[in-house]
C-alpha cells in the first residue's frame, strides 16, 4: 500500500520547505515541493529610490545576502545602460568568489555531509588506519594519526556526555549509511577543519565588503571602496596582500581536502549516481565580468537541453536577449492570483491567494519559473556542465581531477554522465569551488595589475531619466541563477521581481503541470525506512536548499519534522 | 584541545575582538522581526559604548556569524521572541533559561543561531555567558519599520542591555546632545 511521507521543515538553515512523497514498493512514485511562507519583498521596494534597492534586497536572506546585493545593483545599472569601472568589477568579483567558496564549504561539510557520514560510527574507527587511508588520497598535513585520534576523543566526550549538539539530528546507524568507520572519522576531522576555512573565506568578504553580514561597499555604478595604497582608512597594499595570503591557504584546503573528500565519499556511494537526476535541462549565467559593460566574463554560462552538452547555447552579455526573453513564471500551482498564464518578470504579479495544500491544484508559495516554457535545473551542476560545454579550461581540468580521483577509489572510471544525479550535484559543487578559487586568485591579480597602471576609479555616478526604464541583473550565485528585474520611473522603482535559484529548483508544477527539479529528482529514489526518509534528505540537500529568499518566514513554532501516513488515512507517526 | 588548524595559526592580523558582543538579530523588512537591529542602532547612535563592547547588526544571518560569536566572554542577543505572552512583553532570559530558549524555538532565528552556538560548543569556543533580551512581536508583516507598540519598547529594551552590560562591569553613558558617533 502506498504511504505518504511529509518532511517539514526540510532545511537545516533558514526557510521552510515542505516535501511530500508518495512511497510505493520501497521507492518514491510521486513528489511535491512546497514553500511554506509567503514572500512579499517586491512590494517593499515599490516607490523607493532605485539606488537603495540593493540595501533592502540583501536583507531577504541570511545565507546569501551578498548575492542579492550584487544582482540588484546590476539590474539598476542594466536599466541605465551604465558602465562600471574595472576596479569595481574586480572587487565585486572577489566578493562573489570568496562568498561562493565559503558557502560551498559550509554546504558540504556542515549542512549535508551528515546525510552520508555517520559520526557515531567514527567512534569505532582505527585512527592509524584512517590516517593511512587519508594519506593515500592526499598530502594534507592534518591527516595525521595523532590529529584523528584527538578528534575521535573529542567526539567520544560529546557522545558520552549525551551532548551531541549539532550532530543530534542525524540518522545514525541508518541502513543507507555505508561508509567504513575510518572514512567517517576522516570526514569528521575535516568537518572541524572546514569550520576554520569557511570563516577564513568569509574574512575576504568582510575586508572588501566593509562589514559582514550584509556588505556595505556596493553602489549603483561601482563600489565605495576607495583605493589609496598608503592611507589606513582605504583599501591598502597591506590589506590586499592579507587577502592574497587567505586566498593561498584556502586553495590548499579546497584542493587537498574538499575535492578529495567529495571524490572519495562519492565513489563509495556510487549507487547514488543512478538517483536524483530529475530535470536535465540546465541553465547557468556567465559571471565575473572582465570589462566595464559586461560583455566578456571569466566564467561562461548558457543553456543545455536534455543532458546533451552538444545542445549548449551561450548567454554572452548582460543585455543578452536570449536570457531576457526566455524567463517566465507560472502561479498555476502557487498561492497567488493567476489566470493570466505564465508571465515575464517585468509583468509579474505577486497577489497572494491561499487555498491550503491541494495536491492537484495550488500547494506552494513558490512560483514556477520556466526557460522558453521548459523546466530547468540551476545550481553548481548546471554551472559546471555549461562551462564544460563552453570549453572552459579551468572547469574541464578541475572536473577531470575529481572524476579521476573518484575513479581511483571506485576502481573503475567514472564518466561525466554520472554527474546527472544526487551525488553528482555534490561533485559539481566541489569542482565549482576549485574553479572559483582559481578565479578569485586571478581577479586579485587583475585588480593589482590595474591599480599598478595607475587606475584608481571605483565608481561612476548614475543618472536617472524621467521616463520609464527597465533592466535585469543576473548573477551565478552559489545555488544557481539569480536574476533581479526592475522597472524604474524617474529614479523610483515601479516594479521589482527577484527570480531566485530556489525558485527554479524548489518550485511546484508549472503551467503545463510539469514537476519542478526537486519534485522530479525524487522520483524512483529508494526509501529503506519510511519513518526515517534519509534518502529524501540526501536528494533535496544535494541542491543546497535555502528558501528564505524564495518565500518568507511566518510560522515559528513548527515542531514537527517528519509526518508519515497511509495515503487516504490520518494516522500519523510524529517525531 | 586545539581545534584551529595549525596552518591557519598566525594568519590573523586583525585586531583582537572585544570580549562582549551585543548582537541585534532580525529582518528589518518584516516589521517587529527587526527589533533587535533597531535596539543595536539605538545603542550605537545615542549611547557611548566602551571599546570592550562590540555592537553588531547581525541582520538575518546564520553561519556567517560564527567568527563574530567565537571566544566572547559574554554574548547579549536582542531579538523578537515568541513565548505566547501579549505583544510588547519584554522578556529577559539569563543563565539556565537560555538553553531552554534555544531548545523551544521561540525565536524566529533560533535555527540559525542555535546551529552556530552548537558548533561553538563543539569547538570549545562558545561564549561563557549568554543573555537574551527580547520582546513579543505584534506584527511580522512585510513592511519596513516597527509597529508603534514595539517601537515604544525600544528604549526599554535598550535600557535592559545597558543594565546587563552594567552588571558585567561595563558602564554605558548617554551621548552628549547633538553629538553623533
Amino acid at each position: 500500500m502506498a504511504e505518504r511521507i511529509t518532511v517539514d521543515p526540510m532545511t537545516r538553515i533558514e526557510g521552510h520547505l515542505r516535501v511530500d512523497c508518495e512511497v510505493d514498493g520501497g521507492k518514491v512514485v510521486k513528489a511535491w515541493s512546497s514553500g511554506q511562507m509567503w514572500r512579499g519583498i517586491e512590494l517593499i521596494l515599490q516607490g523607493r529610490d532605485a539606488r537603495d534597492a540593493w540595501i533592502f534586497t540583501q536583507r531577504i536572506c541570511g545565507v546569501c545576502t551578498t548575492v542579492h546585493a550584487i544582482a540588484s545593483v546590476r539590474a539598476v545599472e542594466n536599466a541605465l545602460q551604465m558602465e562600471v569601472p574595472l576596479n569595481a568589477q574586480y572587487i565585486r568579483n572577489m566578493l562573489i568568489t570568496a562568498h561562493g567558496i565559503h558557502d560551498h564549504i559550509v554546504h558540504f561539510y556542515h549542512l549535508s555531509a551528515l546525510d552520508w557520514v555517520d559520526i557515531v560510527s567514527a567512534l569505532s574507527a582505527d585512527p592509524k588506519k584512517a590516517s593511512e587511508l587519508a594519506q593515500s588520497l592526499s598530502d594534507w598535513p592534518l591527516n595525521s594519526e595523532q590529529h584523528f585520534r584527538q578528534i575521535q576523543n573529542k567526539l567520544k566526550t560529546f557522545v558520552e556526555s549525551g551532548q551531541l549538539g549539532v550532530f543530534a539530528s542525524g540518522y545514525w546507524g541508518h541502513p543507507a549509511m555505508k561508509l567504513p568507520p575510518e572514512v567517517n572519522l576522516m570526514a569528521a576531522a575535516h568537518y572541524f577543519q572546514a569550520l576554520d576555512y569557511q570563516r577564513t573565506a568569509n574574512k575576504i568578504v568582510a575586508i572588501l565588503g566593509s562589514k559582514t553580514p550584509h556588505i556595505q561597499n556596493l553602489a549603483v555604478g561601482g563600489v565605495t571602496n576607495t583605493i589609496n595604497l598608503s592611507s589606513q582608512s582605504t583599501l591598502t597594499l597591506e590589506r590586499l596582500y592579507y587577502v592574497k595570503s587567505i586566498i593561498d591557504q584556502l586553495g590548499d584546503f579546497v584542493r587537498q581536502v574538499y575535492m578529495v573528500d567529495v571524490a572519495a565519499i562519492g565513489a563509495m556511494y556510487a549507487d547514488w549516481t543512478a538517483y536524483g537526476a530529475g530535470i536535465t535541462n540546465y541553465l547557468a549565467v556567465p559571471d565575473l565580468p572582465l570589462d566595464t559593460r559586461g560583455t566578456r566574463f571569466e566564467l561562461p554560462g548558457g543553456y543545455i537541453r536534455n543532458a546533451d552538452l552538444s545542445t549548449f547555447k551561450p548567454i554572452s552579455s548582460y543585455g543578452d536577449a536570449y536570457f531576457e526573453d526566455g524567463v517566465k513564471e507560472s502561479v498555476k500551482h502557487a498561492w497567488y492570483q493567476g489566470g493570466k498564464g505564465a508571465l515575464h518578470p517585468y509583468d509579474g504579479e505577486t497577489i497572494p491567494e491561499y487555498t491550503d495544500f491541494q495536491d492537484d491544484d495550488k500547494y506552494s508559495w513558490v512560483k514556477a519559473p520556466t526557460f522558453y516554457d521548459e523546466r530547468a535545473q540551476v545550481g553548481p551542476l548546471a554551472n559546471v556542465l555549461t562551462m564544460v560545454a563552453a570549453g572552459h579550461e579551468s572547469t574541464t581540468r578541475n572536473l577531470n581531477t575529481v572524476l579521476e580521483m573518484a575513479g581511483k577509489v571506485a576502481g573503475s572510471p567514472i564518466p561525466v554522465e554520472a554527474l546527472h544525479s544526487t551525488i553528482g550535484r555534490h561533485a559539481a559543487r566541489a569542482v565549482r569551488t576549485g574553479v572559483l578559487h582559481e578565479a578569485l586568485a586571478n581577479q586579485w591579480q587583475l585588480l593589482m595589475d590595474n591599480i599598478g597602471r595607475g587606475d584608481y576609479d571605483t565608481f561612476n555616478q548614475p543618472e536617472f531619466p524621467k521616463d520609464e526604464v527597465r533592466g535585469f541583473g543576473y548573477h551565478e550565485a552559489p545555488r544557481g541563477v539569480l536574476s533581479h528585474w526592475t522597472v524604474i520611473r524617474d529614479g523610483k522603482i515601479s516594479n521589482y521581481q527577484a527570480v531566485v535559484p530556489s525558485t527554479w529548483n524548489a518550485s511546484p508544477r508549472d503551467e503545463r503541470d510539469q514537476p519542478g527539479p526537486y519534485e522530479a529528482s525524487l522520483l524512483d529514489n529508494p526509501i529503506a525506512d519510511a519513518k526515517k526518509p534519509l534518502e529524501v534528505l540526501r536528494t533535496i540537500h544535494s541542491f543546497d536548499p535555502c528558501l528564505a529568499c524564495a518565500v518568507h518566514m511566518v510560522d515559528t513554532r513548527q515542531q514537527e519534522i517528519v509526518r508519515l501516513q497511509a495515503v487516504g488515512a490520518q494516522c500519523g507517526v510524529t517525531f | 584541545m586545539q581545534m584551529v588548524a595549525p596552518v591557519l595559526a598566525g594568519l590573523d592580523t586583525e585586531p583582537p575582538q572585544a570580549p562582549v558582543l551585543v548582537l541585534g538579530l532580525g529582518n528589518i523588512l518584516m516589521m517587529d522581526e527587526g527589533v533587535g537591529v533597531a535596539v543595536v542602532e539605538n545603542l550605537h547612535t545615542r549611547y557611548r559604548v566602551p571599546p570592550e563592547v562590540e555592537l553588531l547588526d547581525g541582520g538575518t544571518s546564520g553561519m556567517a556569524l560564527l567568527d563574530d560569536l567565537r571566544m566572547r566572554k559574554a554574548l547579549i542577543v536582542v531579538d523578537a521572541i515568541r513565548t505566547g505572552q501579549p505583544p510588547g512583553t519584554v522578556v529577559v532570559l539569563k543563565d539556565d533559561a537560555v538553553p531552554a530558549f534555544f531548545r523551544s524555538r521561540v525565536s524566529p532565528h533560533q535555527l540559525a543561531l542555535s546551529d552556530v552556538l552548537a558548533v561553538l560548543i563543539l569547538t570549545g569556543e562558545a561564549p561563557a555567558n549568554i543573555c537574551v533580551i527580547g520582546v513579543e512581536p505584534l506584527s511580522l508583516e512585510t513592511h519596513l519599520g516597527l509597529s508603534d507598540l514595539v517601537e515604544a519598547r525600544v528604549e526599554e529594551l535598550t535600557m535592559q542591555v545597558v543594565a546587563t552590560l552594567d552588571a558585567l562591569g561595563y558602564a554605558i553613558t548617554t551621548q552628549v546632545e547633538g553629538q553623533t558617533s
